[in-house]
């Protein structure tokens, strides 16, 4: 059973980094999308650096929806999913090695790269290392979410937007607590405990609900 | 005119019963809606206006229930979509799919009588409020319903998928309704403006209570319609798929 | 071992691919599966294997579990274009159990063993068909489901692809095969799909 895990584990992130995308295009998306909030806004350093955690989520978030069409949609097409739907390995295990695996190919790189993109944004230090804390729970709460609409839309073509538009909602929460944490942490105000805590809760929430939605989706678009 | 082929099709299996009950049920419950909404608004009007709000409150009328009636289809649609996924019955899909535009219609209706509601008192034609925030998302959520049901060509797939999505989006709608009321307060001063108005005169409470009751009689009528079109549609697709299998 | 087929149908878009299908299969033996495109043959497929829900009827396994003893060899030959011939079989293996030859013995008896560390872009479609047939012998599995396992083969491929079906049942196992009927293999029974449709048309 671990085996099977790692090996999927194993692929996935091979696939991820090895194929044109992965890691690459997730945070030059990013960069794109901290560029055009300055240029739109107007390079107003105050403003920018009061608003900068927030605009470093927002486009954690967009650039982290991106990509998820390949997590089942790959293997749909080649006939690969037919074969993990029959593998001795439980589906839901096999989705939450999927999710794992693209969250540290396409996730885990946003956050490496967020406290560069905050200087960009002329965001404090201390500001920095809370976003790309808080980042690093959130962004995986977002992956294995966004890994249910890629199990429902895991058959259909060119269904990148679709997914973004289903997960979206589900997706609140998390932004929610997310951007309050990481205020309340430079701003060492009180909240800051509520916010984690129900930042970490999603999290787990996510590592549960994400799969096992995930697998029952993906066995149901088998059946066509 | 090509011969009925002799089929297993469980989407055509068992609707005979409901096209039956439904033509008859659907004027009734047309003429109810209308009864209870004639009647409702009749109340409304004769109340007292409100002290702070001055007439526009009677647009609650229209706010409160269609607020109600926007969760209460998305529930529905859940046990809908539980009736496809688990307990398998035939009709289960077709009122999941007749339900969502419904449901929408309804969350949209919430969001511009709540909208003009506030007007008068935010000067701006929205604000983002706890309520209606948490109603712009629930909006969001039946559209992504709806166009999950446009992506699939086959039916009944679309109804399991769209089945799964109802009932993750049934567990994940109070968890973002909490935290926007959280955010919501975070955010804002202690509001005056609460939209629902002051804690509910009975004078208040009965029409909106009748009001609510002749929507959902309005929702039933349409919701029978609208299956009654999706059954129709689907024998359209069946037999048009049947012609092309004959022709070649 | 015995795979017993009762009455089984299948309904897609609105109409019955097969309707009261039954058969039955023993150790040993091969069913080949007949008829033209569409009229069902992966359906079958897919409902012996639990991919695709039964309509109607009963399929059972005694003597072995469903679960853990099919294969199953589709039209699309589940190859990643990244990944190195031997990564992908190693990949298979890992994930369903090296019980059967090792992944090395497996590319050498399909003839792959000088592409072992290409990359999957760079096979022709007769070389991606034997890579996928390479897991039924790098994996052992009781039961086989084969739908249409002789496309783009060459006549080399199609001798190296018999010469394992006979050594599979040489050693008891099962075998249901769709096939246009290119490949000569000696069937123990044979089902031609376009007349049960016709009879469920009729």
């Amino acid at each position: 059973m671990t085996r099977a895990f790692f090996a999927i584990l194993r692929r996935d992130l091979a696939l991820a980094l090895r194929a044109g995308g992965g890691a690459g295009i997730g945070v030059i998306f990013f960069l794109a999308l901290v560029m055009v909030v300055p240029l739109a806004i107007g390079p107003d350093q105050k403003l920018l650096s009061q608003i900068g955690p927030a605009i470093l989520w927002i486009g954690a978030l967009l650039a982290s929806l991106l990509g998820l069409d390949r997590v089942f949609g790959a293997d749909a097409e080649d006939g690969s999913l037919d074969l993990l739907l029959l593998a001795p390995l439980p589906l839901e295990i096999i989705a939450f090695a999927k999710a794992l695996a693209h969250w540290l190919a396409t996730g885990l790189p946003l956050v490496i790269a967020t406290p560069l993109l905050g200087l960009l944004l002329g965001v404090e230090m201390k500001a920095l290392g809370a976003t790309a804390l808080m980042l690093l729970i959130g962004t995986p709460a977002i992956a294995f979410l966004g890994s249910i609409g890629a199990g429902l839309a895991a058959s259909l073509p060119r269904s990148g937007l679709l997914i973004a538009v289903l997960i979206v909602p589900f997706t609140i929460p998390v932004l929610i607590f997310g951007t309050a944490a990481t205020a309340a942490a430079v701003a060492e105000a009180s909240l800051f405990g509520t916010a984690f805590k129900l930042l970490c809760a999603l999290a787990l929430f996510s590592f549960v609900i994400g799969p096992v939605a995930a697998a029952a989706a993906l066995r149901i678009g088998r059946s066509a | 005119m090509p011969r009925t082929p002799r089929m297993k099709v469980s989407d055509l299996a068992n609707p005979n019963r409901f096209l039956r009950l439904s033509r008859w049920m659907i004027p009734l419950f047309a003429v109810a809606a209308l009864a209870l909404l004639a009647y409702g608004f009749y109340l409304g009007f004769q109340a007292p206006p409100e002290r702070d709000q001055g007439y526009m409150f009677r647009i609650m009328f229209v706010h409160v229930p269609s607020a109600w009636l926007a969760l209460g289809v998305y529930t529905m649609m859940a046990c809908a979509a539980l009736g496809t996924l688990v307990w398998r019955h035939p009709l289960s899909d077709v009122a999941q799919k007749a339900a969502a535009p419904l449901g929408a219609a309804f969350a949209l209706i919430c969001l511009v009588t709540g909208s003009i509601w506030g007007y008068p008192t935010w000067g701006t034609f929205w604000e983002w409020d706890g309520r209606l925030t948490s109603m712009l998302v629930l909006f969001l959520i039946y559209l992504g319903i709806i166009a999950l049901w446009r992506a699939f060509d086959e039916p009944l797939q679309a109804a399991k998928a769209v089945a799964i999505l109802t009932l993750v989006g049934f567990i994940n709608i109070p968890i973002v309704k909490f935290s926007v009321d959280w955010w919501s307060g975070l955010h804002q001063k202690a509001s005056v403006f609460r939209l629902d108005g002051p804690t509910m005169h009975p004078v208040y409470l009965h029409p909106l209570l009748i009001c609510a009751l002749g929507f959902s009689f309005l929702f039933g009528a349409m919701l029978m319609l609208a299956m009654r079109t999706e059954i129709a549609r689907r024998r359209v697709r069946t037999l048009t798929l049947f012609a092309a299998r004959e022709a070649s | 071992m015995q795979l017993t087929a009762s009455s089984i149908s299948c309904v897609r878009g609105g109409r019955a691919l097969y309707d009261g299908l039954s058969f039955s299969l023993s150790s040993g033996e091969l069913l080949l599966l007949n008829g033209p495109n569409g009229s069902g043959k992966t359906s079958l497929l897919r409902q012996i294997a639990g991919l695709l829900p039964l309509d109607t009827g009963t399929i059972a396994f005694e003597g072995f579990d469903r679960a853990e003893e099919t294969h199953f060899v589709g039209h699309a030959p589940a190859i990643k274009d990244a990944l190195t011939v031997s990564e992908n079989l190693s990949f298979w293996c890992d994930l369903y159990g090296r019980s059967g030859a090792s992944p090395e013995a497996a590319l050498k008896q399909l003839k792959l063993a000088p592409l072992a560390s290409l990359p999957g872009r760079v096979l022709s479609a007769g070389q991606k068909r034997r890579l996928a047939l390479a897991r039924l012998v790098a994996i052992r599995r009781s039961l086989w489901l084969l739908d249409e396992p002789d496309t783009a083969l060459d006549a080399e491929g199609r001798a190296t692809l018999l010469e394992i079906i006979a050594g599979h049942r040489a050693r008891g196992g099962m075998v249901v095969m769709a096939s246009h009927g290119t490949l000569n293999v000696a069937a123990s029974c044979a089902l031609a799909l376009d007349e049960h449709a016709k009879a469920a048309a009729a």
